[in-house]
């Protein structure tokens, strides 16, 4: 099982790194012919940097958009953030001194990060414009995320398997060596269901975290008078002239 | 248009409640092919328009960033899903911005990823059937390309953006509207969307001369074709004889009066609107705005000064450098570029919004106003979208709302602003932009106006106003028609510029 279980952890880290980066220079590489700023839009380099750190550690427009979305989200976000961090101990040897001190905090994250899904839930279920507009994936996507926080909460609260040998599966993983990993089935769903979140991320909609940074409506400084900006497909109509 | 029916204000503002299928079938008049057949796309429907539209979906998302990242990006969140006025006056859930989108999304996903292919119910991919293209037709005639719903989803999704695909897509195998596609017809033909021969034009302009000439007794000029003239004015053909726009335009002849400004329009080039923005091709947009281009370089002006118009400055603050090369800061290899920036005159913004010259004057000094000569109104302003959310004016964020509003505080004394809610970067559309100005689509139009119509009635009652300026020569169209259908007179509405020809005092500097 150990086996089989590494295999797929390989197999799914593979496709998001290969599918996230080929993505990721999809998006670089396609031109923004014109210039798109959604007001209030920064006139500097500066100010665009300003206004994505506000989006990216703020949800500012969520935010101006929707209170109850924007509470459970970011609660949910940023739990997430420091659950990661605290994970982090499973792959370093000695454990770093900032990821030691975080530990009982990403414990209380894993219950806000469960808080700030069933919000999402909710609001999909009892909603009736989000209802509307949510696919079977949209609630299979919560769903995911709710199992493996909850799996994680249940490993920790419930019945503890061995994280010594936990970490010696991953620190071993990380030499390509497999080990054994502790049959508890907790963990194996825990792990299963965070690899299928990798496998997926680079085709669906979790595409949204890359895609913030290329949004041209956020990511344009407004100075089209100042600085003449051109694709290069459209530059080829006044050659063609 | 007395049998439409206004919907009622809400009391307090409430999400309205579903209405699935409420603007089924309430799409515009479908172009016939002669109109299409014009512009270069292709008559009619053809048997293989299926794969035409995919391989021109294919095209879009390798050429537009936009479209690529918004259809990918979207969670489904619903931050923007009451954040539309045609959704808030219609309560079809299709007229919610993410809606609207996912009608084009769900082709993606089944046409371009994997999911999709693989299973398509999951993830709500759909093939692209004739059911699924008419709804395109339909619903992305119902969008006017605000940009309102942009300002709150948190990956800036823009809509428009959709909007302007899905229609680039629909013309690309011949179902194009009727309305965008005729009247871009015209200015090709003619130079400007209402069709205007230069010599009508001309007759119209010395009638307005022998107007002003009457009410103030001074010889105020409306040149047409001055060459060496140092300003050229592109304004949309509606000032030249619609009402109110018409006062906006003897308010700038005031204004270049009154400052001694050498000024002219072109008969070649009388628009300032570009529906190829509209229609979302690019080809369009940019054979339109080519005229400025060589308008400004036959007459050899050194400023260009665009009039009041919501989307036609959104292309000119935002399109025309990059379109046309009206701007500054070109690659010195531009050629195409440095041959018309050299002639400008770089000391101002080119091209500036008639509210920028007209501020700039009024900051040094060169404009005198009899304020009371506003009294009998009470003021209040518009944010129009475009010039909201698609541009800028005096070089600062949030320049393009202070403008408009310190010329009416300089030309009037009452002034008061409508719920902040609904103005700046959150304003509403008045219901007619983005090509749905036309009679075909007057059940959305008139429905779409409802927020903005709340919230006029709200300072109508608490403060009494009784004229609403604006920017825009379709928000003035618009609200013309839609103002008596809730019980507004329709000169409740005019322009910033109409106000300033009230007070202006000439002859006295």
């Amino acid at each position: 099982m150990s086996t089989l279980l590494a295999i797929f952890i390989y197999l799914s880290t593979l496709v998001f790194v290969v599918g996230l980066l080929q993505r990721i220079r999809d998006y670089a590489g396609t031109p923004a012919p014109l210039k798109i700023p959604t007001t209030p839009a920064p006139t500097t380099g500066g100010g665009v940097v300003l206004r994505m750190v506000r989006e990216v550690v703020f949800f500012e427009s969520l935010f101006k958009g929707n209170l109850w979305t924007w509470v459970s989200g970011w609660l949910f976000h940023f739990s997430m953030l420091l659950v990661v961090f605290r994970h982090l101990r499973y792959f370093t040897e000695p454990v770093w001194g900032w990821v030691d001190f975080i530990q009982p905090f990403g414990i209380y994250a894993g219950i806000t990060m469960v808080a700030g899904l069933l919000g999402l839930l909710a609001r999909r279920i009892f909603v009736e414009r989000i209802r509307y507009i949510s696919t079977p994936s949209d609630f299979l996507m919560l769903v995911l995320l709710i199992g493996i926080a909850s799996s994680g909460l249940l490993m920790k609260f419930v019945g503890h398997p061995d994280v010594i040998m936990v970490k010696n599966y991953f620190l071993g993983l990380m030499h390509l060596s497999i080990r054994e990993l502790p049959s508890n089935f907790v963990l194996y769903a825990h792990l299963s269901m965070v690899f299928t979140l990798l496998l997926i991320f680079p085709m669906s909609k979790l595409l949204h975290a890359p895609g913030l940074f290329f949004s041209p409506s956020r990511n344009q400084a407004d100075n089209p008078r100042e600085k003449r900006h051109i694709a290069p497909w459209a530059a080829k109509l006044e050659s063609e002239k | 248009m007395a049998d439409i029916a206004p919907p009622a204000y809400r009391t307090f503002p409430i999400i309205p409640e579903l209405k699935p299928g409420a603007m089924e079938g309430k799409g515009p008049f479908v172009a016939p092919d002669k109109i299409n057949e014009a512009l270069g796309f292709p008559g009619h429907l053809e048997d293989d328009w299926h794969d035409k539209a995919i391989a021109k979906m294919g095209d879009l998302l390798s050429r537009y960033r936009s479209l690529k990242v918004y259809m990918d990006a979207c969670v489904h969140c619903g931050a923007c899903s009451d954040k539309c006025h045609y959704f808030i006056g219609t309560q079809d859930p299709k007229n919610m911005p993410v809606a609207r989108q996912d009608l084009m999304r769900s082709v993606y996903r089944r046409y371009f990823t994997l999911p999709g292919k693989l299973f398509p119910k999951l993830v709500g991919a759909r093939d692209l059937t004739r059911e699924v293209l008419d709804e395109w037709f339909n619903y992305y005639h119902q969008c006017s390309e605000c940009r309102r719903c942009s300002v709150f989803c948190p990956y800036g999704i823009d809509t428009a953006e959709v909007t302007m695909a899905a229609r680039e897509i629909l013309d690309s195998v011949g179902y194009g509207q009727k309305y965008a596609n005729e009247i871009i017809g015209k200015v090709h033909k003619i130079g400007n969307n209402l069709g205007l021969p230069g010599p009508a034009l001309i007759d119209t302009l010395e009638g307005l001369e022998e107007d002003v000439k009457e009410a103030t007794g001074v010889d105020v000029r409306f040149p047409m074709d001055v060459k060496g003239a140092e300003v050229l004015l592109i304004t949309p053909s509606a000032d030249f004889f619609a009402e109110p726009h018409i006062d906006s335009l003897i308010g700038y002849a005031k204004v270049f009066h009154a400052t001694g400004t050498s000024w002219t329009l072109s008969s070649m080039s009388s628009e300032a609107g570009n529906f190829g923005l509209f229609i979302g091709n690019y080809d369009q947009l940019r054979t339109i705005a080519m005229r400025i281009r060589q308008a400004a370089l036959e007459l050899g002006v050194k400023r260009i000064v665009v009039g009041e118009c919501g989307h036609a400055w959104r292309v000119a603050y935002s399109f025309w450098n990059t379109l046309t090369g009206v701007g500054d800061g070109a690659d010195p290899n531009d050629r195409f570029a440095q041959m018309l920036q050299k002639q400008l005159d770089h000391r101002y913004k080119q091209p500036s919004h008639i509210c920028e010259f007209t501020w700039d004057m009024i900051q040094d000094e060169r404009l005198v106003f009899d304020k009371s000569k506003n009294d009998k109104y009470v003021i209040t302003y518009h944010d129009s979208c475009n010039v909201a959310r698609g541009s800028n004016m005096g070089g600062y964020p949030g320049g393009q709302f202070d403008i408009p509003r310190n010329i009416i505080r300089a030309v009037a004394n009452n002034f008061v602003e409508m719920d902040s809610s609904t103005s700046y970067e959150r304003t509403f559309c008045c219901g007619g932009g983005g090509g749905l100005l036309t009679d075909d689509l007057m059940d959305v139009r008139v429905k779409g106006a409802l927020p903005r119509m709340e919230k006029l009635q709200q300072v109508k009652d608490e403060e009494g106003v009784n004229f609403m300026a604006c920017i825009c020569a379709i928000c003035k169209a618009q609200f013309t028609k839609v103002l008596p259908i809730y019980g507004f007179d329709r000169k409740v509405v005019g322009g910033v510029h109409q106000l300033v020809s009230n007070a202006i005092q000439l002859g006295v500097k």
